[in-house]
């Protein structure tokens, strides 16, 4: 299983980044090893567009079943169910304390965006 | 003859200009047949001023795509092509966002195995109707769409069926208004004596000379402010071919949704000079 956790730098020790698509490293964790991977996500904090939705496909590529971020909108959310990674929502602290919160089951699924989309809903 | 109107700062009088233009020309005997175009499709209201009553809606929608997952074979190119993330790939299928996708049609055209094909999503509609005896399009944007030229295009397709058209643009300077603009033979600027006004003009003025159509300025409220838009027409060469003063009247008459010349017949014939000197203008450069 891998957990994979938003985070301003690329250490355990970094503190949880709360935007989704635009934040600037995502670290993903096998929570029984705690070995991790710093992913840098440089490219979708500058992308033009579409930041949520391809921070999802990159997580779901890394293969992560579980998303631990500040705040997700809808297009990132639909991506990430139609990937099968369930997300938690609203995590402060850094990326060791909100591990350690996930490995008590202290971690609350969301069942849709809790944020509203910018520009790329509605048709 | 395509005179399209445009200011870079909004309200400050593009559609009084179209709408006295309009109904001044208007038996006129200077031009025997013009239509209006709205393109100011977030927010038209020339109908306001020039009601057409009963109008017919046509929808106008653009090209998104939807793939079939059974001839798709998971290659990703549509995906790398999309620099608007409208397409991604994730558990072995394409998810489309089609609020996103800006009709390019790339997708389409890297899929090997024809797996894209088209769907649709809907811009608006353009209301057509007449007013004594002149049609008027006018664009209205469907709520949430972000994505306003090929909307505007779609309006101006009406410009082949007149002899003349009168172009209400959106105010700013980005891509609507460069959609309303280009392939104009005049861009008549509409600003006002204020810091805003002179800022927002010099932005227009500059974006009407990468699209190389002559303009010249109508000065609003002319009276107000100072003398700084005056004199940087001066600098420009920019010919200021009228100036409206700020009239409580006039102010009145457009809370009403009437225009100057209802309340003020002489300057019907001010308006017409300001057409004769607009097509000399665009006749010297045809020439």
């Amino acid at each position: 299983m891998k957990v994979a956790i938003t985070s301003q730098g690329p250490e355990l020790r970094s503190q949880t980044d709360p935007r989704f698509g635009r934040a600037a490293w995502v670290i993903i964790i096998d929570p029984a090893t705690k070995e991790f991977e710093a992913v840098d996500n440089s490219v979708n904090v500058n992308a033009f567009k579409g930041a949520g939705i391809q921070a999802a496909t990159l997580i779901a590529d890394k293969g992560a079943d579980v998303l631990m971020t500040g705040h997700c909108g809808p297009n990132a959310f639909n991506t990430l169910n139609a990937a099968g990674v369930k997300v938690v929502n609203g995590i402060t602290g850094t990326v060791e304390e909100t591990l350690e919160k996930f490995i008590a089951g202290g971690a609350e699924y969301a069942s849709d965006a809790n944020v509203e989309g910018h520009a790329g809903q509605n048709r | 003859m395509i005179i399209s109107i445009a200011s870079g700062k909004g309200g400050t009088g593009k559609t009084t200009v179209a709408a006295n233009l309009a109904l001044s020309l208007q038996d006129s005997g200077l031009v025997e047949d013009f239509n209006l175009l709205d393109c100011d499709v977030e927010e038209p209201n020339l109908h306001l001023f020039l009601d057409p009553g009963v109008v017919t809606e046509t929808e106008i929608t653009t090209f998104v795509p939807v793939v079939d997952q059974e001839k798709c074979t998971g290659c990703r190119k549509c995906v790398d092509i999309c620099r608007f993330a409208a397409l991604t790939f994730v558990r072995d299928k394409v998810l489309v966002f089609p609020a996103l996708c800006h009709s390019c049609g790339g997708c389409q055209l890297v899929c090997e195995f024809g797996a894209i094909g088209d769907d649709s999503r809907s811009l608006g509609v353009v209301e057509s109707g007449v007013v004594n005896g002149h049609a008027i399009h006018s664009g209205r944007i469907r709520i949430g769409e972000a994505m306003s030229p090929p909307l505007i295009k779609a309006v101006r397709r009406h410009e082949k069926e007149a002899e003349l058209t009168i172009i209400d643009a959106p105010p700013g300077t980005s891509c609507p208004v460069i959609a309303a603009m280009r392939g104009a033979d005049f861009v008549l600027l509409v600003t006002e004596p204020t810091p805003f006004g002179l800022h927002d003009l010099q932005l227009a003025v500059e974006a009407v000379k990468v699209l190389g159509i002559p303009a010249g300025l109508v000065i609003n409220r002319a009276d107000l402010g100072d003398s700084r838009v005056q004199e940087y027409a001066e600098r420009e060469g920019l010919e200021i071919l009228m100036q409206i003063p700020f009239e409580r009247r006039f102010a009145e008459a457009y809370s009403r949704g009437q225009s100057i010349v209802d309340v003020s017949p002489e300057w019907r014939e001010k308006f017409q000079r300001l057409y004769v000197r607009i097509a000399g203008i665009v006749e010297a450069k045809a020439s």
